[in-house]
């Protein structure tokens, strides 16, 4: 390839005619088009995309139907510190199942996910949401609980696959949760039947003898 | 040497009849500066158009990486891998993976090691593409090149999105595997992508290689000698464009390389035009071992089950894992103090130590020819810098 055995000047016409075909080209064949003109034309993202996360709640309220227990995982294994969670407390000063306060700072935050991976409550998932510009560089830049909170039927749209599936599990765990609870409450009525049978027997005991 | 005074004109070429004393140029190129593919600077010492020196200047994108990494828990550094060379994420991850698993004795699922090696080889081609593509603008083709480069990355890239949820910073392996199966119709589409990449390549090679501005520009600019790349442990394509065979994936076979037949392509002279061939040779071999990994893809789980995710603790040691990524030997060196941080963590990146003779390859060389060395060399300065 070092040697060429060619008139000089051939090698670029050569050149010249792949960037005709690519120029010509591109107005009967849209796969030769490199950009697409973005406000008024978008891509479809595919379902996997993500880039900042967002609270899932389930029915219609925002605050009463989040997932998060705030248990504070992500928030330990956040890479970049970007979460900030205030855990509530009920009228006894005693810590609820609920955050208090629930904020992102989306400056820091850099979409890797790890907190979605790592919530054992299916609680924060990822967004596919990309148009966040604002003007300000503290405040508008860290998204509080109102504006994380995001119900479920938009993750269902957003990421069908994968909201189905986070619901079956949740299901099974559910249905899991009932039967044991409903085997705890058997068994205890048994005991309590048993017991109270025994002391049914118990009082004849004494008059037979 | 004097490193004030220019040299005298040799006998019969100066261009006045009394050219008396002339002095040397320092001149500053970058950090500011579109060719310098980053945050990059070099200071040059010229006589008239020649280079006689050139420092180059580096930190400015120093984001303590590796300080960072001895703060957090092993899964907590990966995301930041990614940022290393942002064009090869997928290879970055595969390294710290390989190393922490190395370190933790975890077992990799054969669908897992398939899928890595198809990412792998995937993001060779991107960054080999891209590369192509930012080789053109420094010499000052700007512009048509890089967009069919870019055009064709897209595809790529597609990919990526589609399976790991980001183009770049994909974050995707796990310690132990891959953080989720394939979605449906991925290794279709993948195929799709793959049968498409020789007729890209052929264009760019009627496009590139008989260029005659091109051979001017490249051919006998930029060689160092072989036993100086190996005493400077220079890696990947640049070592292999000077003639020496040395790929990790031939060398230690990590992963499942040994599986696949292919070729390491080799160089000449290792000057530019070597480069530049060596690296759309090793497409073309990327693309082989694609298709054989995308036809024997097994079925299976991705990720080993004995792999926690929390509370990650791997025993006491030492461990360095090394692969082949696009650039060069990407190494990681890690010890374990049995805490969930790694109590050392140090990054071996290709791009800064191929940088270290660049002096020897500009020295000597015109001052625009060192835009051309350099974008030769390949390098990311998120990586150099880390």
């Amino acid at each position: 390839m070092r040697k060429l055995k060619q008139l000089p000047g051939v090698g670029l016409l050569k050149g010249m005619l792949v960037t005709g075909r690519n120029f010509f080209g591109s107005y009967r064949n849209p796969r030769r088009l490199v950009t697409v003109s973005y406000p008024e034309q978008r891509l479809l993202l595919p379902e996997s995309s993500r880039n900042f996360p967002f609270l899932v709640y389930d029915g219609n309220d925002s605050v009463e139907g989040l997932r998060c227990v705030a248990c504070k995982t992500c928030e330990r294994e956040c890479p970049s510190g970007a979460i900030r969670i205030v855990q509530a407390r009920d009228e006894n000063g005693r810590p609820a199942k609920h955050p208090e306060r629930f904020e992102i700072g989306i400056d820091a935050c850099m979409g890797c996910q790890i907190c979605a991976e790592v919530c054992p409550f299916d609680a924060i998932k990822m967004d596919s949401d990309y148009e966040h510009a604002a003007t300000g560089r503290t405040r508008p830049m860290v998204h509080n609980k109102l504006r994380l909170a995001k119900s479920n039927t938009y993750y269902h749209r957003i990421k069908p696959r994968e909201a189905a599936e986070v619901d079956a599990r949740l299901e099974m765990e559910r249905f899991r949760k009932e039967e044991a609870r409903r085997k705890r409450e058997e068994a205890a009525r048994m005991k309590k039947e048993a017991a109270a049978k025994a002391a049914a027997a118990k009082p004849e005991a004494p008059e037979n003898s | 040497m004097n490193l004030t005074r220019a040299a005298p004109w040799p006998a019969g070429t100066a261009p006045f009849a009394d050219p008396g004393e002339t002095e040397l140029l320092e001149l500053s190129l970058g950090p500011q500066h579109p060719s310098t593919h980053g945050v990059f600077r070099m200071n040059a010492l010229l006589d008239g158009e020649t280079v006689v020196r050139l420092q180059p200047v580096f930190g400015y994108l120093h984001r303590n990486h590796e300080q960072l990494a001895e703060r957090m828990s092993y899964l907590a550094s990966m995301p930041f891998t990614d940022r290393l060379d942002y064009f090869c994420s997928l290879t970055n991850n595969w390294a710290y993976a390989l190393t922490v698993e190395k370190l933790a004795g975890l077992e990799v699922p054969e669908r897992a090691e398939y899928l890595r090696v198809i990412l792998a080889e995937l993001t060779r081609l991107q960054n080999h593409t891209v590369f192509l593509g930012f080789l053109l603008g420094d010499m000052g083709a700007w512009g048509s090149v890089l967009m069919y480069g870019f055009r064709q990355r897209d595809a790529v890239l597609d990919l990526f999105e589609a399976l790991t949820g980001s183009r770049m910073m994909c974050d995707y392996l796990r310690f132990g595997g891959c953080r989720c199966d394939l979605p449906p119709g991925w290794a279709a589409a993948a195929r799709l992508v793959v049968d498409s990449y020789p007729g890209f390549l052929d264009e760019m090679e009627q496009l590139l290689t008989e260029n005659e501005i091109l051979r001017a520009r490249t051919m006998g600019i930029g060689g160092v000698e072989a036993k100086r790349l190996v005493n400077a442990g220079v890696s990947g394509p640049l070592l292999r464009a000077a003639g020496l065979s040395h790929d990790l994936r031939k060398v230690d076979r990590y992963g499942i390389y040994d599986r696949f037949s292919f070729r390491i392509p080799l160089g000449e002279k290792g000057d530019v035009y070597d480069r530049l061939m060596i690296r759309l040779l090793e497409m073309r071999e990327s693309l082989n071992i694609l298709d054989s990994a995308l036809r024997d893809l097994p079925e299976g789980p991705v990720i080993n089950p004995q792999a926690k995710l929390r509370n990650f603790r791997p025993p006491a040691g030492e461990a360095y894992g090394r692969i082949e990524s696009p650039k060069g030997e990407l190494g990681f060196y890690l010890i374990s103090d049995q805490s969930p941080q790694p109590y050392r963590y140090r990054v071996r990146p290709p791009s800064l130590i191929n940088l270290t003779l660049l002096e020897e390859m500009c020295v000597g060389a015109k001052i625009a020819d060192v835009m051309v060395i350099l974008g030769s060399i390949d390098i990311v300065l998120g990586e150099v810098d880390r």
